[in-house]
């Protein structure tokens, strides 16, 4: 018997033997989206570059990546060397001391070519704490093609009216084509970056300036009661659990007439290898109702360096590199000008070879220029973000209010109680945060 | 007429047990197909069962973009060596509670399960820092340390169930022979327990396999079992299906293979005692 054990033993220790790292290993975060995996792909020209460091790649879903790297960096726990952030964690871990300021870039990196909307949202106090990988807005997407037919044109700055009306009269239930698709699944980052938006364009707002929760304001009741009424009339079945790539799907499969989401979309919708309806789509502004303000929200995904990390000098080396200008050059060269990661620098909006492949390259940088995080709506705000406010209890908060208006969506719900609802909810966590008393 | 009626019940009960069968399958079959197809047809409305255009070039794109087999490699050290190390300690101590049991073994054995009660997040920050002071982030053995712990409840009361059926008046006759417990343990126990320790290992080794939320918290690249390959190929912006079909087909196709080929003791085993 002893013996058995003793083998056992003996072997699972053989096993688990751990294998020794290398000298510079830089481990990198990342969400599985198209130009993440273009830079993973790309990682041997860095390498080429810099023989000294290797390159380790973690690569997870949006909502494990957060959690996950949250932790690490709350703790300290210094397994990650660069990790891809959102706008919305940039400022908030900046004031936190768990970001390392970009100050090392290099002489050509030119910071002054990044576009300001995007520069501002990634920089506290003056310095660059995160470097944009890639940005967006969001803008309207619609069938050319079924607009004809109904003798119907998009304006270029279309109204509410106007797109709820044409919601309307393209939605053909019995020949499965719907008028407009737009989110529902809960989340903040999910239905509540399209509703926080669009209240934005009816003049609602998250908080007064005193931090009150403003979900019983009479623009939050319009905003809301528009939305479900015009899916109920012109929306797909099951709406309420559709996120971002469901509608995609949707509109990719000639579902949706209008669809209004992320700009980055636009590549994807306009793909034949991926859309069937790629050569039949036209772009326009996320409406508005004239108070000022499009329903369009402005992200980017960034790098940075979180503060526990001992390869900071490596790890900026890399951030440079993937933030560049050649390697936007880079990616060109390899995949064509189409697959370059769009939304971070003026000059690319200034390239002929780019806007000839790109033809939303213009409305991604019109909505982006439309979008303004210190003022996102048409009342002042005491907080930063056009789709979230950036506080650390928002995704919290944000979370619980988009599942009252999911279920408003659902019908199980009414639009009136989704919205006491989470006024309550609101307020309730605002106090406990300290907020409001 | 009666054999008329018992031919049609059986017929009746074998459809509908295919039809069962193959309700629960479907998922598996469907993820598979999925992985066969181009991402356009992966999302098509309405969807198409067999005949479309099969392709391999999801699987290709995938083995491309990660290592697969350092993956695997890490699940079978993880899920393995929890699973052996979490039998060694609980085979003595289901035998003890079973054969030798005290005024506390019931409380015991429930203190035990209370441990499952707790969602495993209620506890991520204390376990990640111990982790993070001892070295153990990213590593196999931290991972095996950690599942074992988790999964051992529950091969506690498995084994602690299947012993009790065991008579005792067996051991009581090897004891009158001259075996000592070593003996007793080997050559008249384990013999006997060989279809609960059997299940009892699959079940622990499919559960450890599928566990996500360790295994996703606490490693990064060197010791990423097959879960984070997984989740690696699930994206919030873009469609990706097929490949996540293929990348999942790919993770699951070792343990399917492993219930496959032992389904029978694994039945044995989970209706061990249950017809008295």
């Amino acid at each position: 018997m002893k013996h058995v054990l003793g083998a056992v033993c003996g072997a699972s220790c053989l096993l688990l033997a751990v294998p020794a790292t290398a000298e510079t290993t830089l481990t990198i975060a990342t969400v599985n989206n198209g130009d993440m995996i273009r830079m993973q792909g790309l990682t041997g020209e860095f390498t080429k570059k810099n023989p000294d460091i290797t390159v380790k790649w973690v690569t997870l879903e949006e909502n494990v990546l957060r959690q996950r790297v949250t932790t690490d960096i709350a703790t300290k726990g210094g397994q990650f060397d660069v990790l891809t952030i959102g706008t919305y964690e940039v400022p908030i871990w900046a004031k936190k001391g768990w970001l390392v300021p970009l100050a090392n870039l290099g002489a050509d990196y030119d910071v002054a070519d990044l576009l300001p909307k995007i520069k501002d949202a990634v920089s506290a106090d003056g310095k660059l704490y995160a470097a944009p990988f890639y940005g967006e807005s969001s803008m309207v997407m619609y069938r050319t093609d079924l607009f004809e037919k109904a003798g119907l044109k998009m304006p270029e700055k279309p109204s509410w009216d106007f797109v709820i009306d044409a919601a309307k009269k393209l939605t053909d239930k019995s020949a499965g084509t719907y008028g407009i698709c737009l989110r529902g699944k809960a989340g903040w980052g999910e239905n509540m970056a399209f509703l926080s938006a669009m209240a934005n364009s009816y003049g609602a707002r998250w908080f007064d300036e005193k931090w009150q929760p403003q979900f019983n304001t009479p623009e939050w009741k319009t905003t809301l009661t528009t939305y479900v009424n015009l899916m109920k009339e012109a929306g797909p079945p099951g709406a309420s659990s559709n996120g971002f790539n469901e509608n995609l799907a949707l509109f990719n499969a000639g579902k949706c007439a209008m669809w209004i989401d992320a700009t980055v979309a636009a590549s994807f919708v306009t793909n034949p290898k991926e859309s069937k309806v790629a050569d039949k789509v036209g772009f326009a502004l996320a409406p508005n109702t004239g108070l000022g303000k499009n329903a369009n929200w402005l992200w980017a995904w960034n790098l940075a360096i979180p503060a526990g990390s001992k390869k900071t000098e490596a790890a900026e080396k890399f951030i440079a590199w993937a933030t560049s200008k050649d390697y936007t050059k880079l990616v060109a060269s390899k995949e064509g000008w189409a697959n370059v990661p769009p939304g971070t620098r003026t000059s690319l909006y200034q390239n002929d070879e780019y806007l000839k492949v790109a033809p939303f390259a213009k409305l991604t940088l019109a909505s982006i220029d439309a979008a303004d995080p210190n003022k996102p709506t048409v009342k002042p705000v005491p907080y930063v973000g056009v789709q979230y406010a950036a506080i650390p209890e928002f995704q919290g908060i944000g979370t619980q209010v988009g599942q009252q208006f999911s279920a408003a969506l659902a019908g199980s719900m009414t639009v009136d109680a989704a919205l006491t609802a989470a006024q309550s909810a609101t307020e309730r966590e605002m106090k406990r945060a300290g907020y409001i008393k | 007429m009666a054999r008329m009626a018992t031919t049609r019940r059986v017929m009746i009960s074998t459809a509908a047990a295919w039809l069962f069968g193959f309700l629960i399958f479907f998922p598996i079959l469907w993820m598979g197909l999925a992985s066969f197809k181009t991402e356009l047809e992966a999302f098509a409305i309405p969807p198409s069962f067999l005949f479309f255009h099969w392709t391999t070039e999801n699987y290709a794109t995938v083995q491309e973009r990660s290592d697969y087999l350092h993956h695997a490699m890490n699940s079978i050290i993880i899920a393995g060596g929890s699973t052996l190390i979490a039998l060694l300690i609980a085979i003595p101590a289901a035998w003890s509670m079973a054969f030798s049991p005290t005024k506390r073994t019931k409380d015991i054995l429930l203190w035990m399960l209370s441990t499952k009660m707790m969602p495993p997040v209620g506890v991520l920050v204390p376990i990640y820092l111990i982790y993070k002071s001892l070295g153990l982030l990213d590593s196999r053995i931290g991972l095996v340390f950690i599942l074992c712990l988790g999964n051992l409840p529950i091969v506690i009361w498995m084994l602690f169930t299947y012993f009790k059926e065991i008579p005792r008046d067996i051991l009581e006759a090897a004891r009158m022979d001259g075996a000592t417990i070593g003996r007793e343990l080997v050559y008249v126990l384990t013999p006997m327990a060989i279809p609960g320790l059997a299940s009892t290992l699959l079940l622990n080794l499919i559960l450890a396999w599928n566990e996500a939320f360790w295994t996703l918290n606490l490693s990064t690249s060197s010791a990423a079992p097959l879960t984070t390959f997984i989740a690696s190929y699930s994206s919030p912006e873009g469609l990706f299906w097929a490949k996540l079909s293929a990348a999942s087909t790919l993770a699951i196709a070792p343990i399917l293979v492993l219930g496959w080929f032992s389904q029978k003791q694994l039945v044995r085993g989970l209706t061990f005692g249950a017809v008295k």
